[in-house]
C-alpha cells in the first residue's frame, strides 16, 4: 500500500484507453497540423521541436489531458513564427467565435457571421 | 446530445482558437476544410494497429520479408501500403528471448502513424516519456509485464525522423497458424512492447 502510494506521484495513467481525441478541437488542431506539413509551411522535425518545446513546460498534466493544450500551443506559436497568423489576430478571431457561439441558437451551426459585434459587412467563407 | 433543456452555444477558449487558426488557414488558402476532416476520419478510424499486425504476423510466417524488415523497414512495410506522412524512416526492433524492446519518444510523442495509428494518452504523457529511460523494467512491471532479470531490455528514442516498431516473439503452439490469425494475437501495446503477443486461445 505505501509503495502505491508512493509511488502515485509519477504513477503511469491507468491501463484503460481515453479516446484518441477527447473533444474535436483535438481532431482539428491536429489535422491542421498534418495539412500544413502536407503543404510544406514546415518540416516534421520543426513541429517536433515546436511541441516539445512545449510539453517540457513545468505544470504539464503527469495524466496527459492537457497534451492537445500543448499541441495547439505549438501550432500557434510556429503559425506566428512563419508570419502566418499572429497572436493579436488569433486572440482577436476567437473572441468573435465565442461571441458567434453564444449568439448561436442551440442546435444551429455556429457560424462567424453570428457574431453580433461582427463589424464587417458581409459573412467570410462559409466552408 | 442531450436536448432536453434550451441554452445557447458555447465555444471553450480552446476550440475558439482551433476555429480563428482554421478560418485564417482557410482564407489564406492554406487549408481545405474538406481535407481536414478527411484527415480526421483517417486516423479516427482506418490507421491503427491492425496495420502494425498485420506487418508482424507476415514477418513471423515469411522468412523473406522478415529479414527485409530488419534490413530496411520502410521499404518492408511501405511494400504492404502502409507509408509515413511525415516523410520519417521505420526501423523494426526484434525481441528475442535475451532481449526486450521497448519504445518511447522523450522528446515529445513521435510514434509510427502508419502503422498503430496514433498514441495512446499514457505514451504522451510524462510519466512514461522520463521513467521508460530510467526505469524500464519498473516500468513493464507496471504494465503487468515482468520480464526474467537475464532477460535484456533495450529502450528505443523515437525521433520525427526515425519511428521504431518493436516485433514480439510469436508465441508457441501457433505453427500451424495462419497470417490472418495471427495478426489477431498482436496488440498495439505488444508493438510499442509494453506487453509481448498473445498467447494462443
Amino acid at each position: 500500500m505505501n509503495r502505491r502510494e508512493a509511488k502515485s506521484v509519477t504513477a503511469l495513467p491507468a491501463g484503460v484507453d481515453a479516446p484518441v481525441f477527447a473533444e474535436p478541437w483535438q481532431a482539428e488542431a491536429f489535422a491542421m497540423t498534418v495539412a500544413l506539413h502536407d503543404k510544406g509551411l514546415f518540416s516534421w522535425s520543426e513541429w517536433a521541436d515546436a511541441l516539445s518545446a512545449e510539453v517540457k513546460k513545468p505544470g504539464a498534466a503527469s495524466d496527459g489531458h492537457d497534451y492537445y493544450e500543448h499541441w495547439l500551443a505549438a501550432l500557434e506559436k510556429l503559425l506566428s513564427a512563419k508570419g502566418v497568423a499572429g497572436k493579436s489576430d488569433v486572440d482577436t478571431l476567437a473572441a468573435a467565435w465565442e461571441r458567434a457561439a453564444h449568439a448561436t441558437p442551440h442546435g444551429k451551426p455556429i457560424l462567424l457571421e453570428n457574431d453580433p459585434s461582427r463589424t464587417e459587412g458581409r459573412g467570410g467563407p462559409t466552408g | 446530445m442531450s436536448h432536453d433543456h434550451d441554452h445557447d452555444n458555447e465555444l471553450d477558449p480552446f476550440a475558439a482558437r482551433v476555429r480563428a487558426l482554421e478560418t485564417i488557414l482557410t482564407q489564406k488558402g492554406l487549408i481545405d476544410p474538406a481535407a481536414i476532416d478527411v484527415i480526421v476520419d483517417t486516423y479516427e478510424t482506418k490507421i491503427g494497429p491492425r496495420n502494425g499486425a498485420k506487418v508482424v504476423a507476415k514477418a513471423w510466417v515469411d522468412p523473406d520479408f522478415a529479414a527485409l524488415l530488419k534490413r530496411d523497414a520502410t521499404v518492408a512495410i511501405g511494400s504492404l501500403g502502409y507509408t509515413g506522412r511525415q516523410g520519417e524512416h521505420m526501423q523494426a526492433v526484434f525481441n528475442t528471448v535475451d532481449t526486450h524492446n521497448l519504445v518511447v519518444c522523450t522528446l515529445c510523442s513521435c510514434y509510427p502513424w502508419s502503422v498503430l495509428g496514433l498514441p495512446p494518452v499514457w505514451y504522451k504523457a510524462p510519466p512514461y516519456r522520463s521513467r521508460a529511460v530510467i526505469d524500464p523494467r519498473g516500468v513493464l512491471e507496471e504494465f503487468g509485464l515482468t520480464l526474467p532479470a537475464t532477460t535484456k531490455i533495450r529502450v528505443w528514442d523515437s525521433t520525427a525522423e526515425l519511428r521504431y516498431l518493436v516485433v514480439p516473439t510469436r508465441p508457441k503452439g501457433t505453427e500451424d497458424w495462419s497470417e490472418e490469425r495471427l495478426a489477431d494475437l498482436v496488440t498495439r501495446d505488444a508493438m510499442i512492447g509494453t506487453e509481448l503477443a498473445g498467447a494462443p486461445k
